[in-house]
């Protein structure tokens, strides 16, 4: 078997042994990453010399017999919207094309001192608001299974790499089903962790009572190997809680006998694909002849998670993405262009005798910063953006954001009734499996709907994870998702990992080699005209 | 609820955002057809329903007290598009019409 198509847990015993070296780990996934990346896109920028360099210092330290971290020199992919000092990190925006930021994200430190080797920054929606990719404003990414269609989003690069082999490890953000959408389209398992479990430091805020850092592999084991590395209280993320961290690789192997599953009634209803739901209930089939009890329970509120979500994380939005402005960091607007077209609008105007059009002229800065922001920023941000501002302005504020706020608490409330009656909750990741490129870009509100089975986990703030469980007849991946109370992520890794067990759905591997060329790109599916290329 | 292109334009400025003509027609209809969807929370009765904000019952953390070290200078002004040795340049506020 080939280095890049080991797990993540069979390269580390590898490691620590001796058997193979960092480095030769290393080199075999930036050989995978150069011989296909340019058909899948999932990097924004890799650093070979930098990545063997690491590499190399943890192989001297093991050699040495000094201590070496978690992670023993295995590489990780990470969504371009973590920090690295001094490392351009773009969030896939033109308004932080240039940016390097001055310190590393909590998750990030951890993984160096855990002697991971950050294999590059991998593409994603822009400032992670999508469900495709395709908002990137660099380049597209496509799904490996199928080059004509999306990987999903906004971590489409993070489960691409790895569904690809390009990456043993990855790292990405979930702010309403960023991690377990991807993952599920791709065919790779990826967490949610519970609100507060992993630290936000570092992490490029899009909407700050949402999102979360979660891990993806191949593997409910590696991504427990991951998650053991990144949880944990940080001082410098006021929202990350003190609750100890389990050893979430030790009792993956407990039972799953017993295990109450709660089927949630409102995600097996009409809109959902028939062959999502198929392979959904055959793996929860699969949970019964292990032992696990299957139920229906119901989460009242489920239809009302959309529209409650698509409030509430555009609103925090909103405000987040107000410090882009062209003057601390990020883009900034030609100025001595900005001005003379300020000028000119003046004299027309005077010349005209528009008095009211004169006063409601704006002003340099204010000029500089709404062109600043109009260039720098896609056009989805835009939206999120405007429809966050609209709910959070005057006379529409009840309306809207506080009403999203109340039926969030129902929406809890939905969980922690279930949860009194199972353990876990189970349903399909998305509607369909992988859709063609293109085919939402000029529908936001069907793009939005397509989040329906994962929003809520994040209202809630609860963990959640996609673990593949088939295929369509077309050979798109399908994605199981399951859910628990807060910090019972080692309940959803176990049950997980007993399900990869009994099955080898995650074992499969997109059929890359044969050489096959991308697909057409439709028209408007990418709007950035250039492309970072990898070094 | 619809939304007239007035309220985009208004929101525009809200938000210090420029959008262009063909912009403005295409927001007014996307964010009406958005808006139009989110009138499904009009159902639910949130009578006596407290809002939350927050997945956490967060308390204020506070930290020390104390002196320590921060962002030295050139660090914070290292990613600005604009500046000069000591601080960020914007175009001039004061004395404007």
């Amino acid at each position: 078997m080939p280095l890049w198509d080991a797990t993540a847990t069979e390269l580390l015993a590898r490691l620590e042994t001796g058997e193979v070296s960092s480095v030769a780990v290393t080199e075999a996934y930036l050989d995978r990453i150069a011989a296909l990346d340019d058909r899948v896109g999932a990097f924004l920028r890799v650093d070979r010399q930098a990545a063997l360099a690491q590499a190399e210092r943890i192989d001297q330290k093991r050699r040495s017999g000094q201590p070496v971290g978690r992670l023993g020199g295995l590489p990780v992919a990470i969504k371009d919207v973590l920090c690295v000092q001094g490392e351009p990190t773009t969030c896939a925006s033109r308004m932080l094309a240039d940016f390097r930021p001055p310190y590393d994200a909590t998750v990030v430190a951890r993984l160096r001192s855990a002697d991971a080797v950050l294999l590059g920054k991998t593409n994603m929606d822009e400032f992670a608001m999508g469900g495709s990719t395709e908002n990137s404003a660099f380049r597209l990414t496509r799904n490996p299974w199928d080059l004509g269609r999306v990987p999903g989003g906004s971590s489409g690069g993070a489960a691409a790499c790895v569904a690809a082999g390009m990456a043993p490890l990855s790292m990405g953000s979930d702010t309403g089903g960023s991690v377990r959408q991807p993952a599920a389209l791709c065919g790779v398992t990826g967490l949610k962790p519970t609100y507060g479990r992993v630290s936000r430091y570092g992490l490029v805020a899009f909407a700050s009572s949402l999102d979360q850092v979660g891990p993806l592999a191949r593997t409910a084991q590696d991504v427990a190997l991951l998650l053991e590395v990144l949880a944990g209280y940080d001082p410098a993320d006021s929202t990350s809680v003190q609750v100890p961290v389990p050893r979430y690789t030790e009792g993956l192997d407990r039972p799953v006998e017993g295990l109450r599953i709660g089927m949630v009634r409102e995600h097996f209803e009409a809109g959902l694909d028939s062959q999502v739901e198929a392979a959904v209930r055959e793996a929860l089939r699969v949970f019964e002849s292990l032992g696990a009890t299957c139920t229906w329970v119901s989460l009242p509120h489920s239809k009302y998670a959309v529209a409650t979500y698509y409030l509430i994380a555009p609103s925090e939005a909103s405000s987040n993405l107000a410090r882009y402005d062209g003057v601390h960091f990020g883009y900034r607007t030609d100025e001595r262009k900005m001005l003379a077209e300020l000028e000119a609008q003046r004299r027309k105007l005077t010349e005209a005798g528009d008095q009211a059009g004169l006063d409601a002229l704006d002003t340099a800065l204010v000029r500089l910063y709404r062109k600043t922001r109009s260039e720098g920023f896609g056009p989805e941000v835009k939206r999120r953006i405007m429809l966050g501002t609209y709910a959070l302005s005057a006379g529409y504020y009840d309306a809207y954001y506080l009403k999203a706020l109340k039926v969030r608490r129902l929406i809890r409330e939905d969980y922690q009734r279930a949860f009194e009656q199972v353990d876990v909750l189970a349903g399909p990741v998305t509607p369909t499996a992988a859709f063609a490129l293109g085919a939402k870009v000029h529908d936001p509100l069907a793009m939005y709907l397509f989040d329906l089975y994962t929003v809520g986990t994040n209202l809630a703030g609860l963990p959640g994870i996609s673990v593949p469980c088939g295929f369509t007849a077309e050979g798109l991946p399908i994605g199981l998702h399951l859910q628990a109370p807060a910090f019972e992520e080692q309940r959803l890794l176990c049950a997980a990992h007993r399900f990869q067990q009994a099955t080898d759905w995650h074992t499969r591997r997109p059929p890359l080699e044969a050489g096959a060329a991308g697909g057409p790109v439709p028209p408007g599916s990418q709007q950035g005209p250039d492309a970072h290329g990898t070094v | 609820m619809a939304i007239s292109r007035a309220e985009v334009e208004k929101v525009a400025l809200l938000a210090r955002l420029l959008l262009s003509e063909a912009e403005l027609e295409q927001m007014t209809v996307q964010l009406g057809a958005i808006l139009q969807y989110m009138d499904l929370l009009a159902e639910v009765n949130t009578e006596h329903v407290e809002p939350m904000a927050h997945p956490l019952e967060i308390t204020n953390v506070f930290r020390g007290d104390e002196v320590c070290e921060s962002l030295a200078r050139e660090a914070a002004l290292a990613n600005a598009p604009h500046r000069d040795e000591e601080c960020y340049r914007v175009p001039a506020v004061l004395g404007e019409t």
